[in-house]
């Protein structure tokens, strides 16, 4: 690896430009949201226009500041998913006649660009983090399992993730995921070479290196099996069988990785009576039994959502997304993609497409392991959540429950991905190798 | 590093595509199927709801049904409204996000919910300019006043009026009591329209069933009207000679035919003419007519009619299309000639009116209508015509003839016949003191149904008899007398025919 820095500034133009245009439609969003749902424009509109506006050129301004060679597009993208997601939420929240939970989501993604900014402010080189590797590795642990804690862990709708600090409630293992992805990029950037051996012409791992992979196996399996999340169980998994794989250029742990989550997932299926009602509900999505079943008929209430938008959707506040339970959080998408359409919803996954796209390019142009890995973790983490909760809602996979990322309803969820695309923002400052082809 | 980024980039890129493939599949592939399945039946209103449904009106301009904005908070957008309430339950029917339609609301919703082909140029600007879509409007032929003399006349006893212009089959009013409020099971919160249907469906007096024109009773003495015309259409003459014995002996059996109350004819006299055995509605004497005429000859005449054959008690179903109409509609029925062959005595019986035949007031109606029309009976109409929502007409619908069931001549001495029942016969207490006493042509029946009940009150008419540009017939029933044991025809129904005829002839003042 030939480790020539290239200087390069991207464009100011170029970022501002795509800034404005993510307000511009942020705010276009809410206004047809409120005019499809009422038909007048919401009072506050100039207030919330402002504010957006606001929120969004200081970011950029602390990027400009902080990190001047970043990444141009990431933080535009993160603007427009974050305002189509609070657009819709208020449109549903103003639907169901319950405003002030928008409100609430609002300023959480206030509290979200703070913390963008928070974060780029306090961590001026990435490479800071690689120096507390085992630290960072126990913290991670630890905020996973915290909902397990006697007294501050709770449970709420059958997934014991929640903790509880007084009035604040929140989920631990949002913020764990990225400590253990930090963690992973500072240990396996270390050991690659070690990682790297095989035995064999196959290249399977040692049995002395399986370690790191039994562990992460293990502690997923811990996720599922005593906090019950599927989807939190299935993402740390699989980012840490994927960042494996880029560490050690072996296809064996690739499919080892597979294997195992088959162990686990048949495990989790023959254990837990909620998993086998997932994967029912799945399988019998429209047959009257589940679709008259209270919750159950989530999944079905989503297709016909997807059906009734077709093509070019109902228009926006024009659908009916507030019959499926839940729309706000796990099936926003849906609520997508019977307001603005087939068209829209595949506009809405270009979205999450280019950020990807931009998260991998990141990757691969830095010079080192650690950011490198630390790139491609945090997108991988994001590619699986949209993938996992999409696939979901349109039945392509049986359902778990993840928040569609900046989308979703929920603070916790939309602070901790502003904290990822902060460090994704920060790696793709350089130090970079040449430019990648 | 570096390749397995990339793959992994690959690898993304396959999961997508999986995503935007089940995404075309769902929304664009199969979406019709899924968003069609009943089970999505909350949306499918939500879309009804979403059109301004058109309005439906009388000739006169009454509205009946009409879209109103939905209140704020609802899921829907519009709200149906019946500004006239239960008076015109049976003909608007309801329109229920939870038990569908019926009514006009169902035989044309798709005028109403602007899906005729008549409306799809509106509809398209209506999609590209993004207005919600309006239904056409329909024009009923009811006349607003009359429907409302129809119902006062009729007050609170259970039963049903029915009429009509026989020139042209025009519905003028139709009536049944007890009605509903289409209000109350359209509109309204889900609970409150639940409880509604329960009330109404749990109801032993049925209300929402029309007992203008989907129950069926049996007609009694008004049957024969139909009987003499079998007669009058096989030779026999007003003034035919009937033997005129007390009680009417009958073959293969000892029963009896017998007249009502059991009098003797005619003061006793040894014989009877046809002319009066129908103006003093002689059993005895219509008995004999049918059987005289032969159950062949009587079942032709009501087949012309529009009466349908059954073959009781197996087969009491209607099985064919006779009178088309827009709303649901039991023509009357009469047995098959078959059903007569080994029990004569049944054919005496049904000549009166009586064992298996059945009617309703629009079927009655449209019997007295085809008298007054000389001999031609309509169809009866009652949509003229689909306005766009710019109140231009789009489709009209015609005066249809159903049937020639009597001849012209046989239409004027049946006349002659009902004009004397009024006159001097059953009918002459009712209208003794009516201006429009003259002319009035009709014939009562006092129908006993199930022995332990009260005999159904009848009575058919039409005026002016003769020659006269503004035309009504009417048909009355008061079923099982409103509860009184000793009602009759005359007593009960004919003050009600009277009421609306006189309504609808201006208190029939010679100019």
């Amino acid at each position: 690896m030939s480790a020539t820095v290239e200087e390069r500034e991207p464009r100011v133009s170029t970022g501002l430009a795509l800034l404005l245009l993510a307000v511009l439609i942020s705010v276009l969003a809410y206004a047809l949201a409120f005019l499809g749902l009422r038909g007048t424009l919401p009072k506050e509109l100039r207030v919330y226009a402002v504010l957006y506006m606001a929120g969004s050129i200081a970011a950029w301004l602390v990027i400009r500041w902080t990190a001047r060679r970043a990444d141009p597009v990431l933080f535009p993208l993160a603007a427009v998913l974050g305002g189509l997601g609070l657009a819709m939420i208020y449109r549903i929240m103003v639907g169901r006649g319950e405003p002030s939970f928008a409100d609430e989501q609002a300023l959480w993604l206030l509290v979200g660009v703070g913390v963008f900014i928070l974060t780029l402010v306090l961590i001026r080189d990435d490479r800071q983090l690689d120096g507390f590797t085992y630290t960072i590795g126990l913290a991670g642990l630890g905020l996973l399992l915290l909902p397990l804690a006697p007294g501050i862990g709770f449970e709420e709708n059958g997934a014991r993730l929640w903790v509880r600090f007084g009035s604040l409630a929140f989920q631990p293992a949002e913020f764990g995921r990225i400590l253990i992805v930090i963690f992973l990029a500072s240990y396996l950037s270390g050991k690659r070479e070690l990682l790297a051996e095989g035995i064999g012409r196959f290249g399977l791992p040692r049995v002395k290196d399986l370690g790191p992979l039994l562990l992460a196996w293990g502690a997923s399996l811990a996720v599922l099996f005593f906090e019950r999340d599927m989807g939190a169980s299935f993402l740390l998994f699989g980012v840490f069988v994927v960042m494996l794989w880029i560490a050690s250029g072996r296809v064996g742990y690739l499919v080892l990785g597979v294997v195992l989550f088959a162990v686990g997932a048949t495990l989790g299926y023959l254990v837990f009576s909620h998993v086998q009602a997932r994967v029912d509900i799945w399988l019998h999505a429209l047959e009257p039994a589940t679709v008259l079943d209270q919750g159950y008929g989530q999944l079905a209430q989503s297709w016909f959502a997807l059906a009734t938008g077709g093509l070019v959707g109902t228009g926006l506040g024009q659908g009916s997304p507030t019959l499926i339970p839940l729309t706000a959080s796990d099936f926003i998408f849906s609520a997508f993609a019977e307001e603005l359409g087939m068209l829209g919803g595949a506009a809405l996954l270009l979205l999450y497409v280019a950020l990807i796209g931009r998260g991998l390019r990141i990757g691969l142009e830095r010079m080192d392991g650690f950011g490198k890995l630390l790139a491609v973790g945090i997108t991988t983490a994001l590619a699986l959540q949209v993938f996992v909760i999409v696939g979901g809602v349109t039945r392509l996979i049986p359902l778990t429950g993840v928040p569609l990322p900046l989308v979703s309803y929920g603070g916790t969820s939309r602070v901790a991905t502003f904290v990822m695309l902060a460090l994704l923002v920060r790696v793709s400052a350089g130090p970079w190798q040449r430019k990648a082809t | 590093m570096d390749r397995q980024i990339r793959r992994v980039g690959i690898g993304f890129v396959l999961l997508f595509a999986l995503l935007f493939g089940q995404l075309t599949y769902v929304q664009v592939v199969a979406a019709d199927r899924i968003a069609n399945d009943p089970a999505n039946a909350a949306r499918q209103i939500i879309a009804e709801y979403k059109v301004e449904r058109g309005v439906i009106l009388t000739r006169d301009g009454v509205v009946l049904a009409e879209s109103v904005p939905a209140e704020e908070g609802s899921a829907l957008l519009f709200d149906r409204d019946y500004p006239q309430g239960a008076l015109y339950g049976h003909i608007t029917g309801y329109y229920s996000r939870i038990f569908g339609r019926s009514g006009l609301e169902d035989a044309m919703n798709e005028e109403l919910s602007g899906e005729a082909p008549e409306l799809a140029i509106q509809n398209l600007s209506d999609l590209i300019l993004g207005r919600p879509r309006e239904g056409a409007s329909i024009v009923v032929t009811i006349d607003h006043d009359l429907q409302t003399a129809a119902a006062d006349a009729l007050g609170n006893l259970p039963g049903g009026v029915a009429a009509i212009d026989p020139n042209t089959g025009d519905i003028l009013a139709l009536v049944s009591n007890p009605s509903f409020d289409p209000l109350e099971i359209s509109t309204g919160t889900d609970r409150a329209i639940r409880r509604a249907w329960k009330r109404l469906t749990d109801a032993e007096d049925r209300p929402l069933i029309s007992r203008a024109t989907d129950e069926l009773f049996p007609p009694g003495s008004s049957f024969k009207i139909v009987t003499a015309s079998a007669a009058l259409e096989n030779g026999f003459g007003i003034d035919s000679t009937w033997p005129n014995p007390h009680r009417l002996a009958l073959p293969q059996t000892t029963n009896q035919l017998r007249n009502f109350a059991d009098v003797h004819c005619n003061g006793g006299s040894a014989t009877i003419t046809l002319l009066e055995g129908f103006v003093e509605s002689c059993n005895v004497t219509f008995g004999q007519v049918a059987l005289e005429v032969g159950a062949r000859e009587m079942a032709e005449q009501a087949r012309a009619f529009g009466f349908c054959p059954t073959f009781p008690p197996t087969q009491t179903d209607c099985l064919e299309e006779t009178i088309p109409f827009v709303l649901e509609f039991e023509t009357g029925r009469f047995p098959d000639p078959a059903y007569f062959a080994d029990q004569q005595p049944l054919l005496a019986f049904s000549g009166v009116g009586l064992d298996n035949d059945l009617t309703n007031p629009l079927m009655q109606a449209l019997v007295a209508g085809a008298v007054a029309n000389e001999g031609t009976m309509m169809q009866p109409r009652l949509v003229t015509t689909v306005l766009d929502p710019q109140g231009r007409p789009v489709r009209e619908y015609g005066v249809e003839q159903f049937s020639q069931p009597i001849s012209d001549e046989t239409a004027r001495a049946l006349t002659e016949m009902m004009r004397q029942v009024v006159s001097r016969g059953t009918a002459f207490s009712a209208f003794a003191d009516s201006p429009c006493r003259d002319l009035v042509a009709g014939k009562t029946g006092t129908a006993t149904g199930v022995e332990s009940e009260a005999p159904h009150a009848w009575f058919t008419a039409f005026a002016p008899a003769g020659p006269g540009q503004r035309q009504i017939a009417v048909a009355v029933i008061v079923e099982n007398g409103g509860g009184d044991t000793e009602a009759t025809g005359g007593a009960v129904a004919a003050p009600i025919a009277r009421a609306v005829i006189e309504a609808y002839l201006g208190g029939c003042v010679r100019e």
